[in-house]
């Protein structure tokens, strides 16, 4: 075996060519010590992932590690043949992917899928495996640990089958494990548990990890080291806290600053002014016997931007469609600009549709794909407002210029355009209908955060110079400090605060509310130890 | 459709392509090219390839080259017309269904599951004895039955289509159903559809011929590819020629069109929601 001081995965300029010949990856050299944590940071298309595939010898869809040296325990990964690098694949270096509901066979119970690495590989027998596993599951707290493998991935939570994947990697006591943004999916305050249980899972064994994310505040909590990465390319890396401090490279000081900024709050100076755009009183809603709004009231004011906050499964998108007039209420009263709102959308006038606009959370799929960006954006303008020829090509310059777009991305169709450009586009679209009130509902929250940061300073620009009504749902509460002047907290379908927004980050009345705000990551490295440690007293 | 115009080209779309070309020339051309009458018994019955008759005669004596070129008009344009009404009826109603939902969708949907309960090849002949074989007659059963496995397909896609938030978009924008057919789900459900006409072109294809062999496609004198394995069928029995060129016609169509569908295809395999 190797020396101590040796690196357990040692990566030499490596190189990652796609099927069509583009450079994914480019001059990446990292070492890894044992019990070290490495991570990766970056936007999408930066290579992370690609990066923590190839450390297993291992490119995806095609793709081909074309130069450079990957060394994993003693054991050259790029010149060894296939059988080398499957041997090592699950045994020495294991992968937690993002998503554990598709990462688990449904129709195979836990226990079978993570005790077949170390039966299959040989370095267990199948008491043994179990009897590790059982460990695993205890030092990870998943609830009755001796019958939990028992079930079936689809009885246990979110946040139970992320921990169960984790011991599914741990299961053949791997040197190094590769974490490709193992907490995204899960909900803030299901967030921190996992977060910490993965950290204090990976000290107790030892074992090393590239943690793969885009979320500074999270890799903080949990990485020795940190290296930014972008267009597959690195930045800059150093240890954790040098590199969040003193930032050297522009690009990782604008990540980080992006991060700080979004903890101070909106310059609110709107909040009371203004007539009742929109009214709920006592709305009950759900589907086919589920209820998911239970009595809902809220007001939202003309000109102000109301932030619904919560959990998935909260109702917060729920209500949206409601508004939107999706789905109807049970019972309750929802008023529009001082009128009676129809329930269905079916049943309303053209106007109130016109005043009533919605963005949706995945750009890709609200963008008709056969249709050019001139098109989209121009039907509003002649269903709703009549403009033909030349009026109607210079209102979509206009409002292309508001949106920050040059002309020549009217001709466009939305597979040519990034998600910041589509996500922009939609707020066109939606603006060209002049609507009084625009439902956004997780707008930002399918985009890098450089990206989803600059969506949020459009919406508030165009909330200034056009006084558009916004009705807010997002699970993210920096976005909402930014953005809100009211802010609703809903859990389980109910209303469990609402208040203006400053007030309720100041002094949060309910339980629920403070366990929500103190889980918002915080880019202090000892975050993460400070909220354990309140929340074990 | 610019996805699709813009794939690479692999050795087998060339093949099929290629196929296709070859076959639409005889299809427009194929009179012109024929060196005898379709009708004009030329020798003695099941004569071998001759300079003269570069595939022989066939088992009335006629000249088995000029009958395949003037067969490829009818066996050909009967299944064109079949499909193209098959998808003219099947697609819009099954986009409508999707669209519309509710009471409209059951009563299609299991209307066409009614018929599709009874085989297409049993319900054919019923028809086709009942009011005898003639061309029309054939043309619209055909296309009638074959329309209930159109309509199922645009039904879903279309249903997936409509699901997308795109679509929601112009719904709560209150466009007609009109454009929501036209313009949302028609471009996006275009790629399989494409797809499908292809593979639906060859079974029918094949259905007409099978039904030409059974007699009950398209009749006597005219020559048609599948009533010409069945005239020749004896040959077989002589060690002869002559049938399977007719076959053989019927198979490289066949191959020809499901290569370039499989390339159309290839890497298609989600048509909703590629992006999520």
């Amino acid at each position: 075996m190797s020396a101590p001081a040796e690196p357990v995965l040692s990566i030499r300029d490596l190189r990652v060519t796609a099927p069509n010949g583009a450079v994914l990856v480019d001059g990446i050299s990292l070492d890894l010590a044992r019990g070290e944590v490495l991570g990766l940071i970056g936007e999408s298309g930066a290579g992370k992932s690609t990066i923590g595939l190839a450390a297993m010898g291992y490119g995806r869809g095609g793709c081909k590690i074309s130069g450079g040296q990957i060394t994993l325990a003693g054991t050259e990964l790029t010149t060894g043949g296939k059988a080398t690098r499957e041997a090592m694949r699950g045994a020495r270096i294991a992968y937690v992917a993002q998503s554990a509901a598709a990462a688990f066979d449904p129709s195979m119970r836990l226990d079978r899928q993570i005790i077949e690495a170390p039966v299959q590989h040989g370095i267990m027998s199948v008491p043994e495996a179990r009897a590790w596993m059982l460990e695993l599951f205890h030092a990870l707290q998943l609830p009755n640990p001796e019958t939990f493998g028992a079930r079936y991935p689809h009885q246990v939570s979110g946040g139970q089958l992320q921990r169960a994947m984790m011991a599914m990697a741990m299961s053949a006591k791997p040197d190094v494990l590769v974490l490709d943004e193992p907490t995204t999916a899960l909900d803030v305050t299901t967030q921190i548990e996992v977060l910490a249980l993965l950290r204090d899972t990976m000290r107790r064994y030892g074992t090393s990890a590239l943690y793969i994310t885009h979320d500074l505040a999270v890799v903080a909590q949990i990485a020795d080291r940190l290296m930014v990465l972008r267009h597959g390319k690195e930045v800059e890396s150093g240890p954790t806290g040098d590199l969040l401090q003193a930032p050297k490279a522009e690009y990782t000081r604008r990540l980080v600053a992006e991060r700080v900024g979004s903890l101070r709050p909106a310059q609110s100076g709107r909040a009371a002014e203004g007539d009742t755009l929109l009214s709920l009183e006592g709305v009950t809603a759900g589907y086919s016997g589920l209820t998911v709004l239970s009595d809902v009231s809220l007001t939202l004011r003309r000109g102000q931007t109301l932030a619904i906050v919560g959990e998935s499964g909260s109702g917060k998108s729920t209500l949206a469609r409601l508004v939107a007039g999706l789905l109807p209420p049970s019972s309750g009263r929802v008023e529009f600009a001082g009128r009676a709102l129809a329930n269905s959308y079916r049943q309303r006038t053209r106007a109130d549709l016109k005043a009533i606009q919605m963005i949706y959370q995945l750009p890709d799929v609200a963008l008709n794909p056969r249709q050019t960006v001139g098109e989209m954006i121009s039907r509003p303008l002649e269903f709703y407002r009549g403009l033909k020829g030349a009026a109607l090509r210079a209102e979509l310059r206009r409002l292309l210029s508001l949106i920050g777009l040059s002309d020549e991305f009217a001709d466009r169709l939305p597979g040519a355009l990034s998600g910041g450009q589509k996500q922009r586009v939609c707020i066109a679209r939606a603006l060209a209908a002049e609507p009084d009130l625009l439902i956004c509902d997780e707008v930002t929250s399918a985009l890098d955060p450089l990206i989803a940061e600059d969506i949020l300073n459009l919406l508030r620009r165009l909330q200034d110079e056009l006084g558009v009504t916004y009705l807010f749902i997002t699970h993210d509460l920096s976005v909402v400090r930014r953005l809100a002047e009211r802010t609703v907290v809903m859990r389980k379908g109910r209303i469990v605060e609402d208040r203006p927004t400053a007030d309720l980050f100041a002094a949060p009345q309910d339980s629920y509310t403070r366990t929500l705000l103190e889980s918002v990551p915080e880019l202090r490295q000892d975050w993460l130890n400070d909220i354990m440690a309140r929340r074990a007293r | 459709m610019t996805g699709m115009t813009n794939r690479k080209l692999t050795l087998t779309s060339w093949i099929g392509l290629a196929l296709i070309a070859f076959n639409l020339v005889i299809f427009l051309a194929g009179p012109m090219l024929a060196p005898y009458g379709q009708e004009e018994t030329l020798g003695i019955p099941f004569a071998g390839p001759s300079a003269d008759h570069l595939l022989g005669l066939d088992q009335n004596g006629r000249d088995m080259l000029s009958r395949m070129l003037y067969g490829a008009q009818l066996s050909i344009g009967v299944s064109l017309l079949a499909v193209g009404l098959s998808f003219s009826i099947g697609v819009p109603l099954g986009v409508l269904a999707a669209i519309r939902g509710g009471v409209t969708d059951v009563v299609m949907s299991r209307g066409v599951d009614a018929i599709m309960s009874v085989p297409v090849l049993i319900s054919a002949l019923v028809v086709l004895q009942a009011l005898g074989s003639s061309l029309p007659v054939l043309i619209i059963t055909i296309g009638l039955l074959d329309s209930t496995r159109v309509f199922r397909l645009s039904r879903v896609l279309a249903q997936g289509i409509n699901a997308m938030e795109y679509a929601e978009v112009a719904r709560l924008r209150g466009e007609g159903i009109f454009w929501m057919i036209r313009k949302e789900i028609l471009p996006n459900a275009m790629p399989p559809l494409v797809a499908e006409f292809g593979l639906r072109f060859c079974f029918t294809f094949l259905f007409v011929a099978g039904l030409s062999y059974l007699g009950l496609g398209v009749q006597p004198p005219f020559a048609d590819w599948g009533g010409m394995v069945r005239d020749n069928q004896q040959g077989i029995l002589y060690g002869l020629y002559a049938p399977l060129f007719p076959a053989a016609a019927i198979a490289l169509l066949t191959i020809g069109v499901n290569l370039v569908v499989d390339w159309l295809l290839a890497g298609r395999t989600t048509v909703q929601g590629e992006n999520r």
